[in-house]
């Protein structure tokens, strides 16, 4: 089972390598992903700096180009596939059916992956994929259960790949407008949720308030933990109760799911945050290492270490972790 | 330019299903498009029920009956009820997931793509007419600019005469959709116990910023606008860039006379004033979404 690691610059690349990642992925400088922030991703000869670092210590480089293409700019995802090729990318994780098809044409023997904001979700959309595209791997949207995500594996032709740590999407990914609706950007369009060119801070006599376009997401006590205002997680009112009415700031966490995951063959557990420091790349990464190889050493009695648990949950949203949709309750 | 009835987005008791039908075969409307697009545990209706209503439709008006279909599956159960609802072998269907594209293609039957469909540019438009697409909802998060240069690159690749372009005009969006129901979630009820409570909010569930600003509806595992979408003063606009539907969604019965006041806005086009507690245009305007112009 592959560790994909997130990395948005070099430093963080080289992290990710150094601390065990069997692969990373990146972006490009530009909106055709889904991390689309100033200051973050990579081009020109930091792209193939990047792929020669990856390439001489042995390990994979997957380029995410998991945005829309917009009309009269399709150049610009085309050129995006192209110039991920050039620097011998290992393969192209993408979202838009148009670019999987000019990728396919264009280059079919470099390995195409169904990013996490196609959102597919069940066997036959997999099959449309494979058919079509002749895609290598499917990455899961965060909306199954564990249990679903063992029916699929037992029933792919494709390999599939799961979100294992990181930032928690509530929604499938790829079907969520929530951003643009509140300030006309979104991940598909732009690569960005909740984009901080929108985010307001202000002191009131009620307490310090978080907005996002204006739209108040969440107003904080004095002494409670001041989250990013991703809008599906502040808190609302839902007749007269004031609650986290979509989720609560928190991040995904996987590491007990680690013997299941490898039951099901798997084939990479994915960490989420290329907006994130080299220091939570290493950490995550030097922890998921140890895990795997820990599992692999002596797979009968596996058992998560607190450890690892606190390490995780001080990198997360609200310092708390979850399990999400895989667990049933969570729903 | 004609006019349609989208399937109805949240959960009502069956009896008021049948009857919303009655009227609406009376109404305005072209096109009507029915079904589960939401939840598989709404069972009010089951899979076989849709169909005989939406053929009992089909027989008894002139207009066009499209089987709408789910847009998160899930599980093979799933499937399963959509394989029946794309096979029924009479009506035409509406995709809201891959899967449905999948299936449908396979019969080699020609189907509406859905505005669940991330379909966002000519390339894309291209492979889904290869796989049988006859008609494109486009998603709701796309401006009129989008749209309008979308159309002319078709015109160019002398494709846009092979399909329709349908696009949602009035009505609460559809937005997100989660494995969470936010309903149950709403009422403090885990989803595998949760009583199926959504048929209590016919209209959905308001999520209210706390200074009382209406954010989203809440309608089960769905989240929606929390302003009616209203494109009522572009019908002009789509009418001249080529639109060939234009869709309402029902939130009740009172769907049924917009339908009428857009047709009217092709004899004499009338400027409505938006209300900004209620409405919006954003979206066509392209900024955010929940704003007015």
């Amino acid at each position: 089972m592959e560790l994909l690691c997130p990395a948005g610059n070099f430093p963080a690349l080289k992290t990710a390598i150094d601390n065990g990642a069997d692969a990373v992925y990146i972006g490009m400088k530009n909106d055709t992903n889904a991390r689309h922030f100033a200051g973050l991703n990579f081009n020109d000869k930091k792209l193939f700096k990047a792929a020669d670092y990856v390439h001489q210590h042995g390990k994979k480089l997957h380029v995410a180009i998991n945005t829309f293409a917009h009309p009269g700019a399709q150049q610009r995802w085309q050129k995006a596939v192209d110039d991920a090729v050039a620097i011998g990318c290992d393969a192209l994780i993408i979202a838009d059916i148009g670019v999987l098809d000019y990728a396919a044409n264009k280059y079919p023997h470099v390995e195409r992956h169904v990013s996490v904001q196609a959102s597919t979700t069940n066997l036959a959309a997999i099959k449309f994929y494979q058919q079509n595209f002749e895609v290598a791997r499917v990455v899961l949207p965060r909306v199954l259960s564990i249990q679903q995500v063992r029916q699929l594996a037992q029933n792919s032709p494709v390999p599939l790949e799961v979100f294992a740590f990181g930032s928690l999407c509530i929604m499938s990914e790829g079907r969520c407008y929530l951003s643009s609706y509140m300030t006309g950007e979104s991940p598909n369009t732009v690569g960005a949720c909740s984009p901080a060119k929108y985010v307001r801070w202000q002191e009131t006599d009620k307490g310090l308030e978080s907005r996002l376009n204006n739209v108040l997401i969440d107003r904080y006590q004095q002494g409670e933990n001041a989250g990013y205002p991703t809008l599906c997680k502040g808190r609302f009112e839902v007749d007269n109760n004031i609650y986290h009415a979509l989720e609560e700031p928190t991040s995904l966490n996987t590491l007990a799911l680690i013997p299941e995951l490898f039951k099901m063959g798997i084939a990479s557990v994915k960490i989420e945050g290329r907006q994130r420091s080299p220091a939570y790349v290493e950490q995550v990464a030097r922890t998921w290492r140890m895990a795997l190889d820990r599992f692999l050493q002596s797979p009968d009695d596996f058992q998560v270490e607190s450890a690892w648990m606190t390490t995780l949950a001080n990198l997360s949203e609200g310092t708390q972790t979850t399990l999400g949709a895989y667990h049933r309750k969570w729903q | 330019m004609k006019f349609s009835l989208g399937p109805s987005l949240f959960f009502w008791p069956k009896n008021q299903v049948e009857e919303f039908y009655q009227q609406a075969k009376h109404s305005d409307a072209d096109i009507i498009y029915l079904g589960e697009t939401v939840c598989s545990k709404r069972r009010e209706l089951k899979a076989k029920d849709w169909l005989a209503l939406a053929k009992s439709l089909a027989s008894e008006t002139n207009k066009q009956i499209v089987i709408s279909t789910m847009t998160l599956l899930e599980s093979p159960a799933e499937l399963q009820v959509m394989k029946r609802l794309c096979e029924n072998g009479e009506l035409l269907v509406e995709a809201n997931d891959l899967s449905a594209v999948q299936m449908m293609a396979e019969q080699k039957l020609p189907f509406v793509v859905g505005p669940a469909i991330n379909c966002y540019n000519l390339a894309t438009l291209k492979v889904l007419l290869k796989q049988g697409m006859m008609r494109w909802v486009m998603p709701v998060e796309l401006s009129g600019d989008w749209l309008k240069q979308l159309l002319i690159e078709a015109e160019q690749d002398n494709i846009r005469d092979k399909f329709e372009v349908e696009v949602f005009s009035w009505g609460y969006m559809p937005l997100a959709y989660s494995a969470r129901c936010f309903t149950a979630r709403s009422e403090n009820r885990p989803k595998d116990d949760c009583q199926y409570c959504c048929i209590n909010y016919p209209q959905g569930r308001r999520m209210n910023s706390r200074e009382g600003e209406r954010v989203f509806v809440l309608n089960g595992i769905q989240t929606m606008s929390g302003y009616q979408y209203n494109l009522i003063n572009e019908i002009p606009a789509m009418q001249q860039m080529g639109v060939d539907i234009a869709r309402i969604s029902p939130d009740s019965e009172q769907a049924l006379q917009k339908i009428t006041a857009f047709r009217a806005q092709l004899e004499q086009a009338k400027n409505y004033p938006l209300d900004g507690q209620e409405e919006c245009n954003g979206y066509w305007h392209k900024i955010a979404g929940m704003s007015v112009v």
